[in-house]
């Protein structure tokens, strides 16, 4: 009789955060018919995130491995529940009156976004390869339901469609990557495969290099990495906006996530693995700076814009040093902030009648909505890395570490790349401040929930920016169990 | 015995025409059954290694991996029949409002 509890080790406490989520989730989705449900579900999941929160919080600082090395709890993985976490809610707030302008406010919407969040959870919580695939499938799932969430609207019905196909087609090469390299350890584990891996590299060699490479396309699909970006323009693009600012946040942070995982901590020794990434980092890099300057919508300008911005976390795996992987969490955590205070209003502006997002529509916002004007330009900045904003610490932290590693090139080729951003990101301000109004400008309405979204983005954005050594130590200690 | 490279050779065939499937095909049916495939062919890869290393971690990821596949399955169809019921075209080129 085999002693299963104590070889097993089943402790619920590892998983506690994705099971509140899980139990807020269900009881929406068992609720559903209830006519009230539409109104109660939002504050239902948001008691289930905040659970979820006060639950990662206290798994800080515990490292522990449990459900037969299945679940691993790090404080690797909990900083990344934490910003998992972060952006789901502040998507949730910001969506504010869109969903009703649009008429989809329905209460499944909360429910795919906390399903995908927990799958984003299992994801960083682990390091076995199938409970990656798993989680990755997880997040995936609803995803594509969100993106296709407007299913009258045409261009949300293609959205989806895209996203389903290339997620799919995607997910297809990292299960490969992942049998392949079953193959040659025998193993899913990320930790046998490092205890063992001079036993494989002496056998099995290519078919650990097959696996390798196929993981690496997997996951490029999915942080949106140049040449398998085709996707991002068209999903961000057709996707409902708040929709967008967590696909824009949450699951790149997962994929992330998932290949300082694999890449700098199953697969460290492979040498190849750097010069890959060496050439992902300055074709996502260039290529996404590049594409957004000729964007007239400002959704898909910042579908571009978020190519570019996994290009600059791809600088920091490829360095791959502790100093660059607390970089690029920091950056992660940034980026949340930034990203969906843009999104927020960009939002807000679309919930004003027949707006497409287009940059004429900004024009006269300095007169017509002087505060989301000014906050706008904030988050502009940030994204193109000005001072005193966490966008420029967190380029300078990971400019620094390539620096530091000799990678002097690629740093020279991320700094440039910087600055060629700021020319697309600065013509959003100068649209809003300068540019003449061709009609008379809708009145913006700010609900509750979209202003505490904006407070916190802003005070994340700008706040983090004067004290960034408080952030870049927590994100120290976030790498300090993980290697 | 069959060898495992007559597995593996078979497992990347398959692999091979799903991905030329879904590069190629216009249509959306076609394209998902070609994603089946390639998932499948990761099947096939999984249980021979798993035979030839006599760990049966594999097996028991087959299953996960079949239960993934339905529920893509039942995602992907559900969203073809909401295109379809707006555009009346499964062609993908037809899906042309948000340029490639």
């Amino acid at each position: 009789m085999v002693d299963y509890v104590s070889t097993v080790n089943p402790d619920f406490s590892l998983i506690a955060p994705e099971l509140a989520l899980l139990i807020a989730a269900s009881l929406v989705m068992v609720f559903i018919p209830w006519r009230r449900m539409p109104v109660l579900a939002p504050g239902i999941i948001m008691v289930g995130f905040i659970a979820a929160f006060a639950y990662a919080l206290g798994q800080w600082g515990h490292q522990s491995s449990g459900f037969a090395g299945m679940v691993t709890c790090d404080n690797f993985g909990v900083m990344f529940k934490l910003i998992f976490i972060v952006a789901s809610v502040l998507s949730i707030l910001l969506i504010g009156q869109y969903m009703k302008s649009r008429g989809i406010d329905k209460p499944e919407f909360f429910v795919l976004i906390a399903i995908s969040a927990i799958g984003m959870m299992a994801m960083a919580n682990t390091t076995d390869l199938v409970v990656m695939f798993i989680g990755l499938e997880v997040m995936s799932l609803p995803l594509y339901v969100l993106a296709g969430f407007n299913r009258r609207s045409l261009e949300s019905n293609e959205a989806g469609i895209k996203y389903f196909l290339m997620g799919a087609f995607a997910t297809a090469f990292l299960l490969m990557g992942i049998a392949f390299i079953y193959g040659a350890s025998g193993t899913t584990n990320l930790r046998q495969v490092v205890t063992d891996f001079n036993y494989i590299a002496a056998g099995r060699g290519m078919y650990l290099y097959a696996g390798v490479a196929m993981i690496m396309i997997g996951f490029g699909f999915k942080v949106g990495a140049v040449p398998f970006h085709a996707w991002i323009p068209d999903v961000y693009h057709g996707a409902p906006t708040p929709v967008t600012a967590f696909f824009s946040v949450a699951p790149k942070a997962a994929a992330v996530a998932v290949l300082l995982r694999i890449f700098l901590y199953g697969f460290a020794d492979v040498a190849l693995v750097t010069k890959a990434f060496w050439i992902l980092a300055v074709l996502t890099m260039t290529i996404g700076n590049i594409l957004a300057l000729r964007q007239d919508n400002v959704k898909r300008m910042l579908a571009y814009s978020s190519i570019a911005h996994a290009g600059y976390i791809l600088v920091a795996i490829t360095v791959g040093t502790q100093e660059a992987i607390s970089a690029a969490i920091f950056y992660v955590v940034a980026y949340t902030f930034f990203n969906l205070g843009a999104f927020a209003i960009i939002a807000l502006l679309e919930t004003r009648m027949g707006a497409q997002s287009e940059f004429s529509e900004l024009a006269g916002l300095s007169k017509s909505a002087p505060w989301i004007a000014v906050l706008l330009a904030v988050f502009m900045f940030a994204l193109s890395g000005f001072p005193p904003t966490v966008g420029f610490f967190g380029k300078f932290y990971i400019f620094r570490a390539a620096v530091e590693s000799n990678f002097i090139t690629l740093a020279v080729i991320g700094v440039l790349n910087s600055f060629l951003s700021v020319y697309y990101y600065l013509r959003v301000v100068k649209t809003c401040y300068f540019d003449d109004v061709t009609e008379a400008q809708k009145p913006v309405f700010v609900p509750a929930t979209v202003g505490l979204a904006l407070i916190i983005t802003t005070f994340g954005t700008i706040g983090l920016g004067l004290f960034p050594q408080q952030l870049l130590d927590f994100t120290r200690q976030a790498i300090f169990a993980f290697l | 015995m069959v060898p495992i490279h007559a597995y593996l050779m078979l497992a990347m065939i398959l692999f091979g025409i799903g991905a030329f499937g879904v590069l190629v095909s216009r249509n959306v049916i076609v394209m998902f059954m070609s994603v089946e495939l390639m998932l499948n062919a990761a099947n096939l890869v999984l249980i021979a290694f798993s035979r030839a290393l006599g760990v049966v971690d594999g097996h028991v990821f087959v299953f996960l991996v079949l239960a993934v596949a339905a529920a893509e399955a039942a995602v992907g169809l559900a969203m073809i029949i909401t295109i379809y019921r707006n555009r009346e075209t499964i062609n993908i080129d037809r899906y042309n409002l948000l340029k490639w």
